[in-house]
């Protein structure tokens, strides 16, 4: 029998979360997030989480999964050892059970205009970008915004001012891209105590990442670029 | 679609999606199945995720007003016009009615009307069946695509850029087996053509575990592999613990694609005013009856602009007013079905019953056709409508609560379902992803036409309407 003890908050009649465990045979090759769906549709529909393309694509099933930030998707129950314990993504309000307010998450990616700006008018085709120059951005551009970084993040937990590593590396992410127009203005706005400087380069980020991307790497070169240009 | 893809494409190249390159620093094009020249622009093997990601910039550039987690669950409709939709708001549990004089539709594709499929959890088809419900036609639902490598068990999309790519498929006896479906395109024929060929060899014993072949991609060697197909890796490392640099990936066939849907013009315009619908829930008919690799996202970018543009035209002369009465008038009749779901006497299970609909959709609607299992099905179907009544009463709560959309979405897979059986069955001809055993040919003297499927509270009603031929003239294939 596996075990899933989950941490439970209805906003309609609770006054504090509590864990609640729900009991089940799992077979091999199950998931975390298919195991949610099982306890879901036998035994508990007023049990919320979020989830959506149950292929590590889509970013909604962060969530804290015995002790780590993690995908509920694709985190196999076997290799927990029959005993699941869950927990919303910290830092974030929680909602109902599962499901936390992402807002705060969403106010800080906005704070590092997440988009391109470009150098130039678009000509009538494609911007040019060499090989070489594209390749520069691999490492950032496969961020989910699953916000596992955040959750796991203790700079977020006393300083809800620190924009975060996923919001970080999204900067980095534009001011890397041989299209855009903004670097200076863009390593001037993280290279801040709100910024790049209130990143303790504690790993927690590169350690939970469910694409394996390294935002601790990103704060790294941000903070060399804005320092040494 | 052609004609204006490069435009959409330097559009959203513009706005910074991440393409990748060629050695002249232009956007990189790939070979794709069914196609005569590397003509479908990249990223990596992440395109759909880089389009997404840049179209989800721009709406933050351009503070554009989202309303994230409202799950439009009714179109208002007053005479003949769309005038709005009624949302249940995820977050308080409350079910409003927004004024709009368009609304577009782009709710993705039905696959998971099907347990098999390669599509998200949500890809139901709840978006398909709130214009059906309202009375707009569905147009050609019987036309499901295949996917021919989806990772067994799980049924995640392989790529085809996996194929395209150089990927070869073998059988349990080491057999690049595609040389007896399409000799010459072999692995990169159309993918109805190469997914009845992997089924066919499961079928006939020369799979493993009665259940998949191999996609063999080590021969590519592991620099190709970590530059081009890094997302594949990823995906059979985690879900199958694999490294398909080290060995063959087990794959097989998945529904991926509903060429069917919304009865869409090539304007997004639908039969009822003032209501669009782009992507994969429209059927512009861009598609025929099979998509070809690489297109899907194609439709998406260059038909969601011409959705929105038509629809922004549309609303110019429209008065601001809201039409209250319509709108009222539907809150009402919503709010309490929402209130019967939860007073519900009943005893089913909903998931049990869709769970029952996932099993019977792949055998009855599935690769293979014929009158018998598609009369059978749609049996089926009616039976699980049936049940579909008395189902338990919905989990008490306001916020999240899941259970209630999940239990529309499930209404939505069983009626949109009995329109698909119903059009299939009576296509008695092989057209892409529909084939018939008991009809393996084309029949264009009777059948090169849409099927048009209309809501009736009784069941679907169907007609055709013509095929609108243009440049080319239809025929028969041969890869």
């Amino acid at each position: 029998m596996t075990e899933f003890r989950i941490l439970r908050y209805d906003p309609d009649k609770d006054k504090e979360p509590h864990f609640q465990t729900y009991t089940f045979d799992s077979p091999k090759g199950m998931t975390v997030l298919e195991g949610l769906i099982y306890i879901f549709e036998n035994i508990d529909s007023t049990l919320a989480y979020r989830s959506m393309c149950r292929g590590a694509v889509c970013g909604s099933c962060g969530m804290h999964i015995n002790g780590l930030y993690n995908l509920a998707c694709r985190t196999q129950i076997d290799n927990l050892g029959g005993k699941v314990v869950l927990r919303p993504l910290a830092h974030l309000p929680i909602i109902k059970d599962l499901v936390v307010d992402l807002e705060p998450f969403w106010e800080q990616y906005k704070k590092v205009q997440p988009y391109l700006i470009p150098k130039q008018d678009p000509p009538e085709k494609e911007y040019l970008q060499s090989e070489k120059d594209r390749k520069k951005l691999d490492p950032w551009v496969d961020c989910i915004l699953c916000a596992a970084c955040y959750g796991s993040c203790p700079v977020e937990a006393t300083d809800p001012e620190y924009l975060g590593p996923a919001s970080l590396m999204k900067a980095l992410r534009f001011i890397d891209d041989s299209r855009d127009g903004k670097t200076k203005d863009r390593l001037a706005f993280v290279a801040t105590d709100f910024g790049v400087f209130r990143c303790h380069t504690i790993f927690n980020c590169q350690k939970v990442c469910p694409k394996t991307l390294d935002p601790t790497k990103a704060i790294a070169k941000l903070k060399m670029k804005a320092l040494f240009g | 679609m052609t004609e204006q893809a490069p435009e959409a494409i330097f559009e959203i190249e513009h706005w910074g999606c991440p393409f990748s390159r060629t050695e002249e620093g232009k956007i990189a094009q790939r070979p794709f199945g069914g196609a005569g020249y590397p003509r479908t622009c990249y990223g990596t093997d992440k395109t759909g995720h880089y389009i997404l990601q840049t179209l989800f910039e721009q709406t933050i550039k351009h503070d554009v007003k989202t309303y994230n987690e409202w799950v439009v669950i009714a179109l208002v409709k007053d005479a003949d016009a769309c005038c709005g939709v009624i949302t249940l708001n995820m977050h308080s549990g409350e079910v409003q009615a927004i004024g709009a004089n368009a609304v577009i539709f782009g709710t993705g594709g039905s696959a998971r009307m099907y347990g098999n499929t390669t599509n998200a959890l949500t890809s139901t088809a709840f978006g398909v069946a709130i214009p059906y419900w309202a009375g707009v036609p569905l147009k050609d639902m019987e036309f499901v695509q295949f996917h021919p490598t989806s990772l067994y068990p799980s049924n995640i999309l392989m790529t085809e850029g996996c194929r395209g790519e150089g990927g070869i498929m073998v059988n349990n006896k080491g057999e690049r087996f595609m040389s007896k479906y399409a000799p010459k395109a072999m692995e990169l024929g159309p993918r109805d053509i190469v997914a009845r060929g992997v089924m066919t060899e499961i079928l006939e014993g020369r799979g493993f575990e009665e259940s998949y072949v191999h996609l063999d991609l080590t021969h590519l060697g592991k620099d190709k592999i970590m530059e081009r197909l890094p997302g594949i890796r990823e995906i059979t490392l985690d879900f199958n613990g694999l490294d398909p640099i080290k060995e063959p990936i087990p794959i097989q066939p998945g529904t991926h694609y509903c060429m069917g849907g919304i009865d869409s013009s090539i304007d997004g315009s639908t039969p009822l005013a003032g209501f669009y619908a782009a992507g994969e829930c429209a059927c512009v008919s861009i598609h025929g009856a099979n998509r070809l690799g690489g297109n899907s996202l194609l439709d998406g970018v260059v038909f969601g602009k011409r959705a929105g543009a038509a629809a922004a035209d549309y609303v110019k002369d429209k008065p601001k007013q809201p039409r209250k009465e319509a709108l009222d008038r539907t809150l009402k009749k919503e709010r309490e079905m929402l209130d019967r779901m939860q007073k519900s006497d009943g005893t089913e299970n909903p998931y049990s019953l869709n769970a029952e609909l996932n099993k019977l959709m792949p055998l009855k609607a599935g690769l293979f056709r014929d009158e018998k299992l598609m009369s059978s099905g749609l049996e089926e179907i009616k039976a699980l409508k049936e049940r579909f009544k008395k189902i338990r009463p919905v989990a008490p709560g306001s916020s999240f609560n899941f259970d209630k959309i999940w239990t529309l979405e499930i209404k939505g897979n069983l009626d949109v379902a009995e329109a698909l059986m119903a059009g299939g069955l009576a296509r008695k001809e092989s057209r892409g992803g529909h084939y018939r055993t008991d009809f393996d040919k084309r029949d264009d003297k009777n059948f090169l036409k849409h099927t048009i499927v209309t809501y009736t509270p009784e069941g679907p009603k169907l007609s055709y309407s013509d095929v609108q031929i243009t440049k080319y003239q239809p025929v028969e294939r041969k890869y």
